[in-house]
């Protein structure tokens, strides 16, 4: 056995995960070519690396799981890159992380450390200019690095630089796991990273939580999906100047996040979720009240949209602006929100299902992206349109479980965790799949947590998505992305 | 006397009045109350008491870029019929004047801009550049056209389209004004040329030419703004208003003019997106285009009879 296959939110003893030699494994990775989710080394003890790695295959909901001992003396392999160019990011992480070269990769750039010793690509010309723009923005954002190689308004290249909100994420967990933590990872996707850390901890205590505690994770998962997308078309509004639609989305949007406000006492969700449950039950007259505005919310993003996209101004901005074709969509391993609109259709919700997708009869939606702006922006009306639907659908389900506990009290905190084992725990946030792998020793303590946001895969499709496009529409490319500067530099 | 001065009181102040309403407009498109239409007014206050924060990298061309723009435009408003219908000078060829003094202007905030060695200002600059090029014969076309009707190439004759060319006088009212509607958006940076309100450097055509000004400079260059704006409105309200109302309804109409603009600013502001940045050079057509329609009907009603 070269692989384990797994499910998702799944716990596996770390003995049963196969070890080869790096050739074989490099070997079996470009035999199975499987999109990666996991690819990531752990310090082995007395010098010695092990590599990790998870493969997904997202038609079948399976995940493969195998990995490679690197003595102390091995500093180098053979690039994957070449043969499967998804794999580009994860090994420049690998790479960062342990000092182990991956030979013939195209562009082992800095992920989150060391840019100052980075020389960025240069074209040569009397008509080329650079524009260097960042890490610090006019406006309240977030903190990274843009390098633009330009022919007059025409961006031929654009390198990105990351990095600079790394705080350490990953240690931090293993010394002092906490849901407050999780959710402080990426601001705009706390109730994702939380359902993820919270599966996490929840496989490795062996906690089952209520149906009741499930549905209202996943409602929270919903709204704040549908927020965020509404917030986003307000901003694609602002930037391209079109004050109307900005306005009605950010008052919209308001209306969503005050009914997580008044759910859970924060407007982002914080503190919703804990392992075990829900800290907050949802009586009848908040659902109700819930109901009242969330149909308002829809009424009111129908018809801006539907009045935007009849817009003749509006479409020439958003139309053929900033495509990234469906190849380069999968060659460069993009996903969620990003892959869905070049027409990859990933969605981990879909993808590796729970038992609510069938329940609540949630259909994958069939969305036909062409990979341009316009296609993220009809993109997340879809979603949006999806997510209140299923949040209503949730509502109703809801009724079935008025009696269930929310949750099992603090002291399930204080439950051992299981011993040497490893987890897999992913969540379609509204970006994408996020990722969260842990790891016990034998005493039950934490020895690795991997975190992958979606953003550490399309930061890239960014870069792509902005060539032969004018300079002047990067920002508009870069509204329509949205990506986190944070969940990318952990 | 009384007019002069008080025209003297409409370039000091309307550039504020006019540039508060535009936003008090769009706050109300966008279900906003909105700032006082004073506020561009109190800024400018604010800003002038401000301390200067200026760049290492620039040289003395940085410093004299305002006073010359704020000058130039000053300087400018001279030749133009504000609320009485007269210009405050008014020679023959005052045009050539006119607008050459603005280009001047407008060559110091390019080469003041360039001068910051910031890549978001060379490019700021190398937009407006290229928009001007397009933009200054089309504007040539029209007033001169319509100059050379009268005769004696003065900016009198703008109100006098209508006792000058008979039946032609309103098709070339209408198109003289729509064109130089056109002209202040692209001239005022407006939507849908340019974006007053971004903050994204790199779509900006305008405002990024003056990343690097600050205080009193920031100031005297947002006011010039304005006051071009103003000007150039000000050629509309002399094309529409008949000059031989009195002097009363004259000045009535002038300001209700300028307020049906800064209206009609706001209104397309709040309406329409952006237009692309390679789309903007087709937008200037447009404007052009309006211009040799004019000039078609000059040389009509001239030799065609």
């Amino acid at each position: 056995m070269n692989w384990i296959k797994t499910k998702n939110n799944t716990k596996l003893n770390l003995s049963e995960i196969p070890i080869l030699t790096m050739s074989d494994l490099r070997k079996e990775i470009i035999e199975l070519n499987k999109r990666p989710v996991g690819f990531f080394g752990k310090d082995w003890g007395s010098g010695k690396v092990r590599l990790f790695v998870v493969l997904a295959d997202d038609k079948a909901g399976d995940l493969y799981i195998s990995s490679a001992v690197f003595e102390k003396t091995e500093k180098s392999y053979e690039s994957i890159t070449p043969e499967i160019p998804a794999f580009h990011i994860f090994e420049r992480e690998f790479f960062e992380e342990f000092g182990i070269e991956p030979l013939h990769h195209p562009w082992l750039k800095p992920v989150r450390k060391n840019q100052k010793n980075y020389r960025f690509f240069e074209m040569q010309g009397d008509e080329v200019h650079q524009v260097a723009v960042g890490p610090i923005h006019a406006g309240v954002i977030e903190p990274g690095h843009f390098r633009f190689m330009c022919n007059g308004e025409t961006v031929y290249h654009l390198e990105i630089m990351l990095g600079y909100q790394h705080r350490g994420v990953e240690e931090l967990m293993i010394k002092n796991p906490s849901n407050q933590l999780a959710e402080s990872i990426c601001g705009d996707s706390v109730i994702a990273y939380n359902t993820a850390y919270s599966n996490t901890i929840e496989l490795l205590k062996d906690i089952q939580i209520s149906n009741k505690a499930q549905l209202i994770r996943k409602l929270a998962l919903e709204m704040e999906r549908a927020a965020i997308h509404i917030g986003d078309l307000g901003a694609i509004a602002g930037d391209i100047a079109y004050l109307m639609g900005a306005s009605v989305f950010g008052a919209t949007r308001t209306l969503v996040i005050n009914t997580m406000l008044e759910f859970c006492g924060s407007r982002f969700g914080r503190g919703f979720i804990t392992v075990g449950g829900v800290n907050y039950d949802l009586s009848s007259e908040k659902i109700e009240r819930a109901i009242k505005t969330l149909s308002k919310v829809e009424s009111d993003v129908d018809r801006m949209v539907k009045t935007m996209l009849k817009n003749s101004s509006v479409m020439s901005r958003l139309e053929k602006t900033g495509t990234v074709s469906t190849e380069r969509a999968v060659e460069a391993g993009l996903v969620g929100m990003a892959a869905k609109a070049s027409g990859v259709n990933l969605d981990s919700r879909f993808d590796f299902p729970d038992k609510w997708m069938t329940e609540l009869n949630i259909k994958r939606n069939d969305f036909n992206g062409t990979g341009d702006v316009n296609s993220r922006f009809r993109l997340r009306y879809t979603e949006i349109k999806q997510s209140l639907c299923i949040v209503n659908k949730i509502f109703e389900k809801l009724k079935n479980y008025t009696d269930e506990d929310i949750n099992y009290g603090y002291e399930i905190l204080n439950k051992e965790n299981a011993k040497d084992v490893f987890t897999v725990s992913i969540v379609e946030g509204w970006r994408g799949e996020i990722v969260h792998i842990a790891m016990t020793d034998n005493t039950g303590a934490l020895s690795r947590y991997k975190i992958k946001d979606p953003s550490f895969n399309n930061w890239y499709g960014l870069a792509l998505a902005v060539r032969n496009n004018g300079i002047s529409d990067f920002p508009l490319c870069n509204k329509s992305f949205n990506l986190s500067y944070c969940g990318n530099d952990l | 006397m009384f007019m002069k001065l008080l025209n003297l009181i409409i370039i000091l102040f309307f550039p504020f009045v006019m540039i508060g309403i535009i936003r008090k407009t769009k706050a109300f498109w966008g279900g906003r109350k909105g700032a006082s239409i004073f506020q561009p007014l109190y800024d400018f206050i604010k800003l002038m008491k401000k301390d200067f924060v200026i760049s290492k990298t620039t040289s003395a061309v940085f410093r004299i870029t305002p006073i010359i723009s704020i000058s130039s435009v000053l300087f400018a408003a001279l030749f133009v019929p504000l609320s009485d219908g007269r210009a405050l000078i008014n020679i023959p060829a005052g045009l050539i004047v006119f607008a050459y003094i603005l280009g001047l202007g407008k060559f110091f905030s390019l080469i003041g801009a360039m001068d910051t060695g910031s890549s978001f200002e060379g490019m700021g600059a190398s937009r407006e550049a290229s928009f001007t090029s397009i933009v200054e014969p089309a504007f040539f076309i029209i007033i001169a056209s319509i100059m050379a009707m009268s005769g004696n190439y003065t900016f009198d004759s703008l109100s006098k389209i209508i006792s000058n060319s008979g039946d032609y006088g309103i098709l070339i009212i209408i198109f003289t004004v729509i064109s130089l509607f056109l002209m202040i958006l692209i001239e005022g940076c407006r939507v849908p040329v340019d974006d007053p309100a971004t903050h994204l450097e790199l779509t900006m055509i305008h405002e990024v030419m003056i990343l690097d000004n600050s205080a009193a400079d920031l100031a005297l260059i947002s006011w010039g703004a304005g006051i071009k704006m103003l000007l150039i409105s000000s050629l509309i309200a002399a094309v529409i208003i008949p000059h031989n109302i009195g002097t009363g309804y004259y000045a009535l109409g002038y300001t209700l003019t300028i307020l049906a603009i800064s209206l009609l600013i706001g209104t397309v502001e709040s309406a329409t997106a952006r237009i692309r940045m390679s789309h903007v050079f087709e937008f200037i057509f447009i404007m052009s285009s309006f211009a040799l329609v004019v000039l078609s009907l000059v040389v009509a009603k001239m030799f065609g009879g």
